[in-house]
């Protein structure tokens, strides 16, 4: 997946040129542990720790310990995995791979402090997004290869909500490259650091992809690809032991990397900031981001499908498009 | 799945939503319904044919495990019953104490069904806020009647134990409280987006409909029918206390929540008064064994609606025959005209808002054949060998052990 994509630029990977040639290794590195797939698992288990523990207090229970999620994880991978017979084996098994990797690969290209990202080039807002969209096209493949009819009908579901939510949230987020005149989330991030205060002309923009992003979660109000108490759990109603261990394991690296990719495009202040202090901030930014999809999945009720789509298109992506508008004036007075 | 995009989902008997096994097959063109096939029969327990094979006072106990949230009303149905045929005069103050765990039992049918169809609906907060409210009642009764669900309070010719004075500041305590966070739900009812959009518009049943059908409890009030036989036709104190019969004209979900939720600030009223009117005396007449012959047929006003115990008494210490019409059988007829040309996704929540009790519900048993397709009933004998011949084709014979079984008691 890293082929065909330029070499990272020096700059913004915090390197010499004259020591990019030694440090394959430490991309390895950095690839495996960090930023890339085992520090990605920690922020997934403990997002979804604070996600569950947050709604639960909402919601007057206690919610459950620290370790819950590790623990779920471990036990889906100890079960055993049923393929059903008249799946499709080859399609079944690899979804939820496909999933894991675009999530992890989508990370790679965002800043999380001092413009540091791994990978940069000019267009990685496009391919992020991109990278983004894909696990949600794994869950339809996953279930409608599954033959389930509770799993088709949640397929179709989930692409339909897909094509409700994309516009708003692609629109929300390339206002924000549009104000910064660049396609690069971290020449982004330098772009809100010289300009600080500029990212609360984007504030529009934030809560629309916020709520565009509940729908690529599958959150409620907008869970209904899974919904429960109408197709049982839709796509992944098949998916049992390692393979559902994956996906579960997918969706909250991608509540992770939607958070990070939030706090990089709408909330880039303090970017300037040391390690350590840039660091803690960044899990500050996210701890924000995900408390507010729980508080938002805690106090509304499912919509129905013919409901999401018709508010994603009535209200979302013409408050988007408002978004859009106001910072190509705002270009124009800057210019000036 | 054909190629028109027409195919058929079974919706349970095992499913999320459905507590209780119940079969559905829908048939769908997309997310849209074009038909349902309702089956009951997944949870018969033969409690009519086994009240026959016990005494009046045994009933009780197993007429109240009918259902497990309106375990009251069987069971104050079923004595009413027994103690019109008998001729028993029941003393004033058991009847204000039945009345007062029945609104009581309201309250908490009430408040789970609200829990529910927030589950329903994907609302989780709205179920575990509601549930821990419930709770208060819960507590009130088991205190009243040491027991949380089964309240074992009544008896033939009367109840089982008094309310003392010390519960009464507690009653009011817990009635001021529940009070209170209903005006909550009332409030958030009429003003959540999310709830409205959900509800509104959902499974509706026009008034024609609803007296076609013959529904009854909440779900025909919210098709503006006044049909509630605590009025109609007042049993125990109802007679003496005023309330008011809550109906909605809006014939949808959301009504049917606004009919329970405006009937919980009944209940609390009721109880109120059942406190203040309650007089002094004994709390149960006496009762001897045996029922002289007649039949009585018994109506009361359950939180899902009507419930109809018929009773044949034949001069023994067992009744004849017992028949109990449970308020969902009266009701899950018109679920079918409720999702005529609805969504896959209101399914559920329709269901719901009947608030079904399937298992009080089934009742018969008929068998399907698959080769050749055919339907039959059978009788009780006709079960009885059946059942001996299948056991047998399995490769299980009891009838040694019968036989030897009917030596040693011989």
């Amino acid at each position: 997946m890293l082929s065909g994509i330029s070499l990272p630029r020096p700059s913004v990977i915090g390197l010499n040129a004259a020591e990019v040639s030694e440090t394959k290794m430490s991309v390895i590195l950095k690839i495996l542990i960090f930023p890339g797939l085992l520090f990605l698992f920690i922020v997934a288990l403990a997002a979804q720790f604070i996600d569950r523990k947050i709604s639960a207090r909402l919601q007057n229970r206690i919610g459950p310990p620290w370790f819950q999620p590790l623990a779920d994880f471990i036990k889906l991978l100890g079960k055993e995995d049923i393929v059903p017979d008249e799946a499709n084996q080859r399609m079944f098994k690899l979804m939820p791979l496909f999933a894991l990797a675009s999530v992890v690969t989508a990370f790679f290209y965002i800043p999380l402090w001092q413009g540091y990202a791994l990978l940069s080039f000019s267009g990685d807002v496009i391919v992020v997004l991109y990278l983004l969209t894909l696990p949600t096209l794994t869950f339809f493949i996953g279930g409608w290869y599954s033959t389930s009819l509770y799993a088709r009908i949640g397929s179709v579901r989930a692409l339909m909500q897909l094509f409700a939510y994309e516009v708003p949230l692609f629109a929300g987020i390339l206002a924000a490259a549009l104000l910064a005149d660049t396609w690069s989330l971290s020449e982004m991030a330098v772009f809100y650091q010289k300009h600080p205060g500029f990212w609360v002309f984007n504030l529009v923009g934030f809560c629309v992809s916020l709520i565009a992003l509940l729908g690529k979660l599958e959150k409620v109000p907008f869970d209904i690809p899974e919904a429960e108490t109408e197709i049982v759990s839709g796509c992944f109603v098949e998916y049992s032991g390692r393979h559902l261990g994956f996906f579960r394991l997918s969706l909250d690296i991608e509540m992770v990397v939607g958070a990070s990719l939030m706090a990089a495009v709408f909330l880039p202040f303090g970017m300037q900031l040391k390690p350590v202090l840039g660091f803690a901030l960044f899990l500050l930014k996210i701890l924000f981001i995900v408390s507010l999809i729980s508080l938002a999945r805690t106090v509304v009720a499912r919509v129905r499908i013919d409901q999401m789509i018709k508010f994603c298109w009535k209200y979302l992506a013409p408050l988007a498009l408002f978004q859009l508008l106001l910072n190509l004036i705002l270009k124009g007075v800057i210019k000036s | 799945m054909h190629n028109s995009g027409e195919f058929k989902l079974p919706f349970g008997p095992q499913h999320p939503a459905l507590k209780e096994p119940e079969g559905f097959s829908v048939a769908l063109k997309g997310e849209k319904i074009l038909g349902v096939d309702i089956r009951l029969g997944y949870n018969h327990r033969g409690i009519e044919k086994a009240c026959e094979e016990r005494t009046y006072i045994q009933d009780i106990y197993l007429i109240e495990r009918i259902c497990g949230i309106c375990s009251h009303a069987h069971s104050s149905c079923f004595v009413q019953a027994v103690e019109e045929i008998a001729g028993i005069e029941t003393p004033k103050r058991a009847l204000f104490i039945r009345t007062l765990i029945g609104e009581l039992e309201r309250i908490h049918s009430h408040l789970l069904w609200l829990g529910v169809a927030g589950h329903e609906i994907g609302f989780d907060t709205l179920l575990m806020y509601s549930w821990r409210d419930r709770e208060i009642v819960m507590d009130l009764l088991a205190l009243l009647t040491g027991n949380r669900v089964h309240y074992a309070m009544n008896t033939i010719g009367g109840v089982r134990r008094d309310i003392k004075g010390q519960h009464r500041q507690k009653i009011q305590q817990a009635i001021g409280q529940l009070e209170e966070r209903t005006k909550y739900y009332i409030d958030l009812v009429s003003n959540e987006t999310t709830i409205i959009k959900r509800l509104s518009g959902v499974g509706v049943l026009s008034k024609e409909d609803a007296l076609r059908l013959g529904a009854v409890g909440p779900t025909a009030r919210a098709s503006g029918v006044k049909r509630d036989i605590r009025c109609d036709d007042p049993y125990a104190a109802y007679g003496e206390l005023s309330f008011e019969v809550v109906t909605d004209d809006r014939c949808d979900v959301y009504g049917r929540t606004v009919v329970r939720l405006k009937e919980l600030m009944q209940s609390y009223a009721i109880v109120r008064q059942v406190l203040e009117l309650m007089p002094q005396g004994p709390i149960a007449a006496k009762f001897g064994r045996k029922v002289p012959a007649g039949e009585a047929f018994s109506r009361y006003e359950a939180p899902r609606g009507e419930d109809v115990h018929y009773i044949k008494a034949n001069g023994t210490d067992k009744p004849e025959r017992v028949k109990v019409r449970a308020p969902t059988l009266a009701n899950i007829q018109s679920v079918k005209q409720m999702l005529k040309d609805r969504y896959l996704a209101d399914m559920p929540i329709v269901i719901a808002a009947i608030d079904p009790c399937f298992s009080c519900t089934d009742r018969t048993i008929a068998l399907n054949y698959a080769h050749p397709a055919k339907k039959a009933l059978l009788s009780w004998p006709q079960l009885h060998s059946f059942s001996i011949e299948w056991y047998k084709k399995q490769g299980i014979d009891f009838s040694k052990l019968n036989q030897s079984l009917r030596r040693t008691s011989d």
